[in-house]
């Protein structure tokens, strides 16, 4: 079983101290530089796009040439990671110059708060800016959601006009779905996937920091949507109303192609990782639950999302230079767009939820104090939930005319994904019997993550029967039916993990008093936003109107005031987290949870370079109750003997 | 009742006690679930009976409801029984029993699902071909059609299937009659009691054309034809949306239609159809067509401006510069 070991020294290296003296903070390269680029960049690419498309037919409804705002994006993100330093290696390589010391690699960074705003190479400070950037993304989303709420707190428009309500549906649609992809595998899977497996370091750090990099890029690129006046498509981006739209259209397009790069180079990064890195004794029956979400998530990532990146290139150079991909008339076809798109979008649908189903994992074994009930069926049941769902998309064109007699197969397929879903329910709640559960925020949020995904579960069985689903398709039912799998699945399961591994990530542990408010404020308001949206749609309201029936509206108003407070429990987080992280700072460096997990045998926060030596890995992460149970690792293992004394047989050394 | 397997409850075999009460709470709740939903509720569940596919819609989404009803009071009752029964006391620190899997639990819970899983794609199945794709759209060449006669002219009190096509454009519903002289109406007049064939197409961006009471829905393609079935139960008005984003007005993409009798829906045919000849109208629409080229639309329909027309489209067939606001 040599795969289980790896190509890793045990001993760390002895080069010799840091021989290359730092350069002041403003001439190293960091977020300024790469503001300066992307400045340049843009203006560049956009005097480039004149110079080349300017007397270029326009889309119908775009009053800027789309080249030059093609090519500025383009270069604007090309000048943001070359001043980020991105290329640096790469060109010091090509000129033959060594490369810089290891020690970037496995975080030996100085302490201060710079490496933050730096292209950092450690999986751990990525771990941290992810965070920080995905609750800003999350927070933008947030707030468009609550513009749409106050729209549609009328039947008719009163607020905001046709044209900003579809903005603003369409900037929040595709900031959750774009951004939140990386919601949990951004901030624990890069910070924790490395510390899980008993790695130093992941397999391709420069992969990883550039894939982080590129989420502020593709949110910028997404936000000035809103300057040429949003996008009417919604996160989808039908085809031929993208070819008719504004020049919004192309920051759409642009933005979630960008993010779709970012989410392949997280996912290589992480595969890699994942098989190689992994420490002695690290077998495939003890990766965690965690891991194993990571590793399907990953595989998702790079085989799914190419086919968005293709197709947003796609409706790009139809909008730009006159290509007809999707342009019936002339040859092409919408259809095509369509099959694409959800090609991507439902194994898209799995990139959110699975995450979650890894955190919910971890958490609830540590919380009911007792092994993860069926080990082998969790794991399998994320890898039956991942092939599998390369092979539902055309359940979202039951009606569009695709193939029509092709769908009784994409029923059954739909409906078979129900079964490795349910085998995380089993998982679940074979650990909670006779446990001892512990109701801890973390385990808190855990619960309502089975309550939340257990009702968007059953409504998608609604929607997979294609007699049921012409009465749903396309109303506020499917709209119920993915917020209750994506923000009450993995938004749930990230607010579980922020509190869990928060202490772990930081040294600080959240208030605890706050944190049960916000539990509860959550759950609650949650579910009466979104539990009478199944009854809206049911009652004929279709998605991203602002006009619907008057009989509704009560419903509707009851909806926006819940979505509302919902509003503010999110609120109510983000001042525990502020007042938290900077001025209560109250600190946790112990293992609060008397987690068995490797990342919580080490010290708070963990060391810059994870482990000293290389762990040797002796038992499961969930050996709870087991008398006499082995620690999960012997984190100082003696040299010479990995292999011999400690690994299974066949488990050598590198 | 569709689903008889248990709840599955991990490590029944060695815990009879929790796992037989489990069992007979959920036996009576799981059964006045669906006696509640199959009696009380059906009647009453979207989208009505008001036609053919609505009828089958109602009855599938029935029957889903009922099927679905005892997992979700199996999996909450067992939860909320957990939280309840197996909370850690205070101050208790201990772990609890070691439990790895049950293989035969593993094995039950597989099975269940399994047979659910499958009842449902075999009950599906037949409910989708059985009654001609039961609303939604079925593409240009469908393979599960309705009994009706295809017939170039239509009349009441025969097996004549209604050909009605359904042109969405932005943003407005169109619709033409072909065995009414190709006549079209802002309005969709349907007859009760006979077999109905939608066309849906578009003439420039992606729709979809949702009758809610009928329950039918097919996604209005440019360029395509897309065919859906069914045959109207009920006289009454109807709401016809569009449930595809088409752009900026597609919220106010609605109108509303109605169910007559045959002898009033061909009074009412023929009567446009007649005013529609005498104002010119069918002289200058397009020839009626299932699929109709956008690019050419314009000139084909560049005399209907000049008639003070009754055309749902107001005479601007397709043109981006003249977007029909409601």
């Amino acid at each position: 079983m040599a795969i289980e070991t790896q190509p890793e020294r045990a001993e760390p290296t002895g080069r010799g101290p840091e021989v290359i003296a730092r350069r002041p903070w403003w001439l190293s390269p960091g977020v300024h530089t790469g503001l300066i680029g992307a400045v340049i960049g843009y203006f560049f690419g956009h005097w480039l796009g004149n110079f080349l498309g300017g007397d270029y037919a326009r889309s119908s409804l775009s009053d800027a040439n789309d080249v030059a705002i093609v090519l500025g994006y383009l270069f604007a993100v090309i000048g943001w990671v070359a001043g980020l330093g991105v290329f640096n290696d790469l060109f010091g390589l090509m000129l033959g110059r060594p490369l810089p010391e290891e020690g970037r690699l496995i975080g030996k960074e100085d302490p201060g708060l710079g490496k933050y705003f730096r292209y950092t190479l450690d999986h751990k400070v990525v771990g941290i800016q992810y965070l920080y950037g995905m609750i800003a993304y999350f927070l933008t989303g947030g707030l468009f959601a609550m513009a749409i709420r106050t729209e549609l707190l009328s039947p008719s428009y009163h607020l905001i006009g046709p044209e900003q309500y579809l903005m603003v549906v369409g900037e929040h649609g595709t900031m959750m779905m774009m951004m939140m992809s990386s919601v949990i595998l951004g901030p624990f899977g890069q910070y924790f996937g490395p510390l899980l497996i008993g790695s130093k370091r992941v397999a391709f750090p420069r992969l990883e920091a550039l894939g982080f990099w590129l989420t502020p890029a593709a949110y910028v690129i997404l936000l000035s949507a809103v300057l040429f006046g949003g996008f009417p498509t919604g996160w989808t981006g039908y085809e031929p109303l993208a070819l008719q739209a504004q020049s919004g259209e192309d920051a759409y397009f642009f933005a979630f192609g960008l993010m779709g790069i970012s989410m392949i180079l997280a996912g290589f990064n992480m595969i890699v990782t994942i098989i190689n890195y992994r420490a002695p004794g690290m077998r495939w029956s003890r990766l965690p639950m965690f891991v194993w979400s990571m590793f399907t998530v990953s595989f998702l990532q790079v085989l799914a999302v190419p086919v968005l990146v293709g197709a947003c290139y796609m409706g790009l150079v139809d909008r730009t230079f006159q290509t007809s991909f999707f342009t019936n008339q002339l040859g092409g076809s919408s259809f095509l767009y369509e099959d694409l798109f959800w090609f991507f979008g439902h194994p898209e649908v799995y990139i959110l939820a699975l995450p979650g189903f890894g955190v919910i994992s971890e958490v609830v074994s540590v919380f009911c104090r007792k092994p993860l009930f069926g080990y082998k069926i969790a794991a399998a049941g994320m890898l039956g939930v991942g092939i599998l769902s390369f092979f539902v998309w055309q359940h979202h064109l039951f009606d569009s005319g695709i193939n029509p007699d092709m769908r009784p197969l994409f029923m059954l397929t739909t409906e078979l994904i129900s079964i490795p879903t349910g085998f995380i329910y089993l998982v679940g709640m074979g650990t909670f019997w006779k446990a001892r559960i512990r109701f801890s925020i973390p385990m808190l949020f855990a619960l309502a993550f089975y309550f939340n995904f257990f009702i968007g579960g059953i409504s998608g069985v609604f929607l997979s029967d294609v007699p049921a689903d012409t009465t749903e398709h396309g109303s506020f039912f499917v709209m119920a039916h993915f917020h209750y799998t994506i923000m009450g699945g993995l938004i749930f399961a990230f607010f579980s993990g922020i509190y869990y591994w928060l202490p772990k990530m930081t040294g600080i542990k959240l208030n605890e008093t706050l944190g049960k408010i916000h539990f509860w404020t959550m759950f609650i308001f949650f579910n009466s936003t979104f539990l009478p949206l199944f009854a809206l749609g049911l009652m004929g309201m279709p998605r991203r109107v602002f006009e619907y029936a008057r009989n509704l509206e009560t419903l509707n108003d009851w909806v926006s005031i819940s979505a509302f407070l919902l509003g503010g429990s999110i609120l109510i987080f983000l001042i525990n987290f502020v007042m938290s992280m900077l001025f209560w700072r109250e600190p946790e460096v112990g293992n609060p949870w008397r987690s068995r997990s490797l990342e919580w045998q080490l010290s708070t926060p963990p060391p810059p370079e994870n482990f000293k030596r290389v762990p040797v890995i002796l038992a499961g992460p969930y050996d709870y109750g087991v008398k006499d149970a082995l620690p999960v690792a012997d984190l100082n293992p003696p040299p010479g003997v990995i292999g011999s004394a400690y690994a299974p047989a066949g488990a050598g050394e590198g | 009742m569709a689903t008889t397997e248990t709840p599955a409850a991990p490590g029944a075999q060695r815990e009879p006690n929790h796992a037989w009460r489990l069992f007979a709470v959920w036996f009576v709740l799981a059964l006045a679930a669906d006696l509640v939903i199959w009696f009380v509720w059906k009647p009453h569940l979207p989208p009505g009976d008001m036609s053919s596919s609505a009828q089958h819609q109602q009855f599938d989404i029935a029957v889903l409801a009922v099927t679905g009803a005892p997992v979700v009071v199996a999996v909450l009752l067992y939860f909320v029984y957990a939280i309840v029964v197996w909370r850690a006391k205070p101050g208790d620190d201990s772990d609890g029993e070691p439990i790895y899997g049950n293989t035969k639990v593993q094995a039950t819970w597989i099975i269940g699902t399994s047979a659910i899983v499958l009842w449902l794609a075999v009950f599906g199945t037949i409910e989708l071909v059985g009654p001609a794709g039961a609303g939604a759209g079925e593409g240009p060449s469908p393979i599960w059609t309705l009994a009706g006669k295809q017939t170039t002219s239509w009349a009441p009190g025969t097996n004549d299937m209604l050909q009605v096509q359904v042109i969405g454009q932005q943003w407005t519903w169109t619709y033409r009659y072909p065995q009414f002289g190709g006549m079209e109406s802002s309005s969709l007049m349907l007859p009760v009691g006979m077999p109905v064939a939608f066309h849906v197409t578009s003439l420039d961006v992606i729709h979809s054309f949702w009758a809610y009471q009928l329950g039918v829905k097919a996604d209005a393609n440019p360029g395509v034809d897309n065919v859906a079935y069914t045959t109207p139960k009920a006289t009454g008005g109807f709401t016809v949306r569009c449930s595809e984003l088409c752009g900026i007005w597609h919220g106010a993409m609605f109108n509303y239609g109605q169910v007559l009798s045959p002898t009033a829906f061909q009074s009412w045919a023929s009567g446009v159809q007649a005013k529609e000849q005498a104002d010119g109208v069918l002289a200058a629409l397009p020839a009626y067509t299932l699929t109709y080229d956008p690019t050419v639309i314009p000139q084909l329909g560049k005399n209907i401006p000049a008639i003070d027309g009754i055309t749902g489209a107001a005479g601007y067939y397709y043109g981006p510069g003249n977007p029909v606001t409601p």
